[in-house]
């Protein structure tokens, strides 16, 4: 898979009530087949940088690099999951929406209908592939989610707070899930989160930002072996690491990791 | 829903609405037959019933509904042939949102009856004008509710549909136009409402001969209450049958489907 390099990437959003700082130079590299989490407040700019490295906002300086090469605007090879369910075209089977990105490339619809089976059974859902997403658990759409991400083979995979929304037993179930799923597909992943047990189950090496105005404040990497296990000792080592980084700063209040998200 | 489960819905509610109508008809026998009116001015049911089926059978009456229904439906695929594809620009470029709008804010209210004289002038008496009538009547609803319903297109569609390679074409047929579908059908259901309302008037003026608003205007002159009742029963059956059967289809078929749109509980 390829790397991706942020450099010196900065974006302040213009409102009607003046300047706001989204994220200001921000630096970090993300090494091929790596999976890279950006932990820190709400409002601490994650979701901006997701969406800069996207391509969906343009930085006011600073360039992403993927594969060596500068990138501007959205690409093919970057396959992107937000966190709200509403994601999903409610006019599209599970099989129909993991088959839109390869519908847009031109591929023939019996070869893309098996390579949307194949997706859906990586994210155990080859029983629902002709379900409406309205019939399908928030959990489930989120699956759904990744698979269609996934299905037109992107070299990266962007994930902002994809199971944010979900409740704590689901949440864990598709955390395992998904570091199953980056196992067999060795994706470069950028999975933005606040919820520090998260990151510390998925990441190879955690960005921790903070904010006003949003910076990287430090990197962690995660050296435990997988699969991890969130209740041996060095788990909660690791998780007390992160917290008290992102507890040093004036959030100390925020109560990361248990509050609702923006 | 199983098909038997289907079933039962569906002989439900048509139970509903014949008991509906049939409480409705009541209502209107017991006046009639209250002797408060002349019978001349208000007939029975049963004087309705009987000319409306001796029009069906000798033909006249089904052939001023064919009329009517050409008109109506000719207006009706002109706007929305005109008012889909307008009311989706509107929404997705600036400028032709900037000079349209004021344009249709200004013709929207006037009323379709008020341009029948006019109309007249131009285009004679007769199916054109009729035609021209509905497409005015009927364009104004199509294109402002598929105007809202492309401003209501969940912004995240368009972004993931843009990560997956979407160009602006295929964004327009495979996230747009299902994703603006709840607005475009309601759209469609009040524009089939408006070229109803629209051709009965248009043909009191503007029609000879034939059509369901003429064949009203006309019975005037003879005093005949019962031709006229007949005429509207037939307006009220047919709008019905569209109502439900082609407009509940396609809800049922797409939006309900989809989950888009969602039934009234109990
Ligand atoms: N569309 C926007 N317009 C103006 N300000 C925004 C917008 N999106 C985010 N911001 C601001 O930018 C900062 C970073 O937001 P965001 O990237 O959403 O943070 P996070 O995802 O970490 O919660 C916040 O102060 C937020 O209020
Ligand atoms: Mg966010």
């Amino acid at each position: 898979m390829v790397p991706i390099e942020i450099r010196e990437v900065t974006l302040i959003y213009d409102t009607p009530d003046g300047k706001v700082p989204g994220v200001k130079d921000v630096s970090f590299n993300v090494d091929a087949s790596e999976f890279v989490c950006i932990v820190g407040p709400s409002g601490c700019g994650k979701s901006t940088l997701l969406n800069i490295i996207a391509g969906f906002l343009t930085p006011a300086t600073g360039e992403i690099r993927i594969g060596g090469k500068p990138v501007s605007g959205r690409g093919m090879d970057r396959g992107v999951v937000f966190q709200d369910f509403a994601q999903l075209f409610p006019w599209r089977t599970a099989l129909g929406n993991v088959s839109f990105g390869l519908e847009m490339k031109g591929v023939p619809k019996a070869e893309r209908e098996r390579i949307a089976r194949e997706q859906l059974r990586l994210v155990k859902l080859e029983k629902f592939t002709s379900a409406y997403p309205h019939h399908l658990s928030g959990g489930m759409q989120q699956r759904v989610a990744i698979a269609r991400a996934l299905a037109y083979n992107p070299a990266i995979l962007l994930m902002d707070e994809p199971f944010a929304a979900l409740d704590a037993l689901t949440r864990d179930d598709m955390q395992r899930l998904l570091a199953d799923v980056w196992q067999k597909t060795r994706k470069t992943v950028i999975y933005v989160t606040h919820n520090v047990a998260e990151a510390v189950y998925l990441a190879d090496r955690v960005i921790v930002m903070t904010p006003h105005p949003g910076t990287v404040k430090t990197e962690i990497r995660i050296p435990l072996s997988r699969p991890r296990d969130p209740l041996s000792a060095e788990f909660i080592e690791w998780q007390k690491t992160l917290l008290r980084e992102l507890g040093q700063d004036e959030n100390r209040s925020t109560g990361i990791g248990y509050e609702p998200t923006t | 829903m199983t098909g038997v489960a289907q079933a039962v819905q569906n002989r439900r509610s048509i139970l509903r609405a014949v008991a509906t109508i049939a409480a409705a008809a009541g209502v209107y026998q017991a006046l009639a037959m209250s002797g408060v009116f002349a019978p001349a001015l208000l007939p029975k049911l049963q004087t309705i019933l009987s000319t409306l089926i001796a029009m069906l059978a000798d033909g006249t009456m089904v052939r001023h509904a064919a009329y009517t229904l050409y008109r109506v439906l000719f207006g009706f695929a002109l706007a929305t042939a005109v008012g889909i594809p307008l009311g989706i620009v509107m929404a997705r470029f600036k400028w032709v949102e900037n000079f349209f709008l004021p344009l249709v804010s200004a013709l929207m209210p006037i009323p379709s009856f008020s341009l029948v004289p006019l109309f007249m002038l131009w285009f004679g008496i007769g199916n054109l004008t009729t035609i021209l009538i509905v497409f005015y009547a009927s364009t104004f609803p199509m294109l402002f509710n598929t105007w809202t319903g492309v401003r209501a297109v969940n912004p995240l569609w368009l972004r993931a549909a843009g990560c997956m390679g979407a160009d602006e074409r295929k964004l327009f047929w495979k996230v747009i136009i299902p994703g603006a579908s709840p607005f475009i059908i309601t759209g469609m259901r009040q524009a089939f409402l408006r070229s109803w309302i629209a051709v009965v008037g248009a043909e009191m003026i503007a029609a000879s001969d034939w059509g369901l608003g003429w064949v009203i205007f006309d019975a005037k002159e003879f005093l005949q209450a019962d031709v006229m009742m007949a005429s509207l029963v037939m307006i009220g059956a047919i709008g019905f049958v569209f109502e439900r059967l082609v407009f509940g289809s396609l809800e049922r078929l797409t939006v309900l489907r989809w989950g888009m749109v969602r039934l009234a509980k109990g």
